[in-house]
């Protein structure tokens, strides 16, 4: 069998990709952001001397590990819609995600702040800082650091899996490139443009986390070693 | 029933037939002792005899079951203490330096000096250089903990303490972690403290240091105060257990 390739067709949609492609980028943004701050906070929670917020925390990580992403977006979306919300999809897909990537980033941030020994803490509570100083001075960033390759991985991830958003008509990469492949048959050939843009995405982010390492861990920058 | 002796006027410390254990073990027995201003107090005793229990008990790091801690007039057996005031009076130095690695050495010192007092940026850089300078690292402003030997990181550890302007410093054993030729410049360190009128408080396996420099020595045995008396009681111990203790060369 011949391989017969023709990329003319799809070629010519570029714009639509290159739409596709940023508002895959905002989705992911948007849920790195926003998801990372939710992790970070509930990560925290599930360490408060408080039974009741350590539960929350369990329960929504345990919620979303335990259930597929593609659920969770249409839980969310029918969810808003039967209480008489009317967001559009991209809001509801921005949402999802960053509850799902929230969830995950809670269990790595957590793995960090259970690494830092409690000489660490003992020290800081011995310089009378306060518990709110001490996870900022202190514990925060190191905890980070420690388990910044797990993030930006996790991060990564949930950009590729921001595509499943298309089920809710969300219009990001995946959603423009089954447009496109209805519209000139070319199948085969637009989803290999659509992987090549979700390398490069890959790689975009990649490159980002690198870029905002060097402003986070000055010491990384300087002495090269890991912490 | 326990006998305190009359408290000493001008004590900074004074614990009054302090009881601590950890579920079924007893690790404090009724332990009384106190460190009147200035003084150096040197705690000793086999290991797990209750030292850096009672060393912590002082911070509040470990809370009492009974009796009675007074520091720098914090009542600190009491429940509604003020914890963050009290630790604005007392340093404490552990024996791994637990610095914060993340930090320079500058920022390691004037982490406190500005987060807890106040302290303006440029004034808390002035005094993590003067501190430094005291500890003789005047020139490892910059660098990292992780670039420091671990003599030096535990005198940062000592800087660090000194930046909060301690009323008393306590130390647990902190140049147990240390190379034989890198505890001498510490130990130096903590007797120019000395020198300087500094109240302190050390869990020491150093006998020799404790003699030099202790006012008091504070013999611990099974979570109990068997001994107590001036440095010189090291010399003649009173009791069998310190008399095997010392000879043991620990
Ligand atoms: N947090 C804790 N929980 C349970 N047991 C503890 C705890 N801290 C100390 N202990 C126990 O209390 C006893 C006294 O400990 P402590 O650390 O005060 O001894 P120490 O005199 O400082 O000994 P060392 O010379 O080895 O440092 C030991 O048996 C120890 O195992
Ligand atoms: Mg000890």
């Amino acid at each position: 069998m011949a391989l017969n390739l023709d990329f003319g067709a799809v070629l010519e949609r570029w714009p639509s990709f290159l739409d596709g492609a940023l508002l895959t980028l905002q989705l992911a943004g948007v849920a790195t952001v926003v998801g990372g701050a939710l992790g970070g906070v509930a990560a925290i929670g599930r360490r408060s001397r408080y039974p009741a917020i350590r539960r929350l925390c369990e329960v929504y990580v345990e919620a979303i590990r335990n259930t597929p992403l593609l659920v969770q977006i249409f839980l969310v979306y029918f969810g808003l819609a039967s209480l008489g919300f009317k967001f559009s999809a991209v809001t509801v897909a921005a949402l999802a995600l960053t509850i799902n990537v929230g969830a995950y980033t809670t269990e790595i941030v957590r793995a960090g702040l259970d690494a830092i020994p409690r000489g660490q803490i003992e020290a800081a509570e011995g310089l009378a800082l306060t518990r709110a100083q001490i996870y900022r001075h202190v514990v925060l960033l190191p905890a980070i650091e420690r388990v910044y390759p797990a993030l930006t991985s996790q991060f990564v991830l949930l950009m590729l899996a921001s595509s499943v958003t298309s089920q809710i008509s969300a219009e990001e990469l995946t959603a423009v490139a089954n447009y496109i492949q209805s519209d000139t048959y070319r199948a085969f050939e637009t989803y290999i443009v659509v992987a090549l843009f979700y390398v490069a995405l890959s790689f975009l982010m990649r490159g980002g986390f690198w870029a905002l390492s060097l402003v986070l861990f000055p010491r990384r920058r300087r002495l090269g070693t890991p912490l | 029933m326990h006998t305190s002796p009359p408290a000493t006027p001008d004590a900074v410390v004074t614990l009054r037939d302090v009881h601590k254990s950890f579920g079924p073990l007893k690790v404090l027995d009724g332990v009384s002792f106190e460190v009147p201003r200035g003084t150096v107090t040197a705690i000793i005793g086999r290991s797990g005899s209750g030292k850096s229990t009672a060393l912590r008990c002082i911070d509040r790091f470990e809370t009492i079951d009974r009796g009675e801690i007074r520091v720098c007039g914090h009542a600190v057996h009491d429940p509604a203490l003020d914890l963050r005031r009290l630790r604005q009076d007392v340093g404490i130095v552990f024996q791994s330096y637990n610095l914060f690695p993340h930090l320079t050495i500058e920022e390691n010192i004037t982490l406190a000096p500005t987060a807890v007092k106040g302290l303006a940026r440029a004034e808390a850089r002035a005094r993590a250089a003067e501190v430094l300078a005291k500890v003789g690292l005047g020139d490892k402003l910059q660098a990292y903990p992780e670039q420091l030997s671990g003599g030096q990181q535990q005198r940062a550890a000592i800087a660090r303490s000194l930046a909060m302007q301690p009323k008393v410093m306590l130390f647990d054993e902190v140049t147990s972690a240390l190379d034989p030729e890198l505890t001498g410049e510490v130990l130096r360190v903590i007797e120019a403290l000395a020198a300087s009128g500094m109240t302190m408080v050390m869990v020491t396996h150093e006998m020799g240091f404790a003699r030099g420099i202790a006012d008091e020595v504070v013999f611990m045995h099974r979570g109990r105060v068997h001994e107590r008396g001036p440095a010189a009681m090291l010399a003649a111990p009173t009791t069998p257990e310190l008399a095997q203790f010392v000879g043991s060369g620990l």
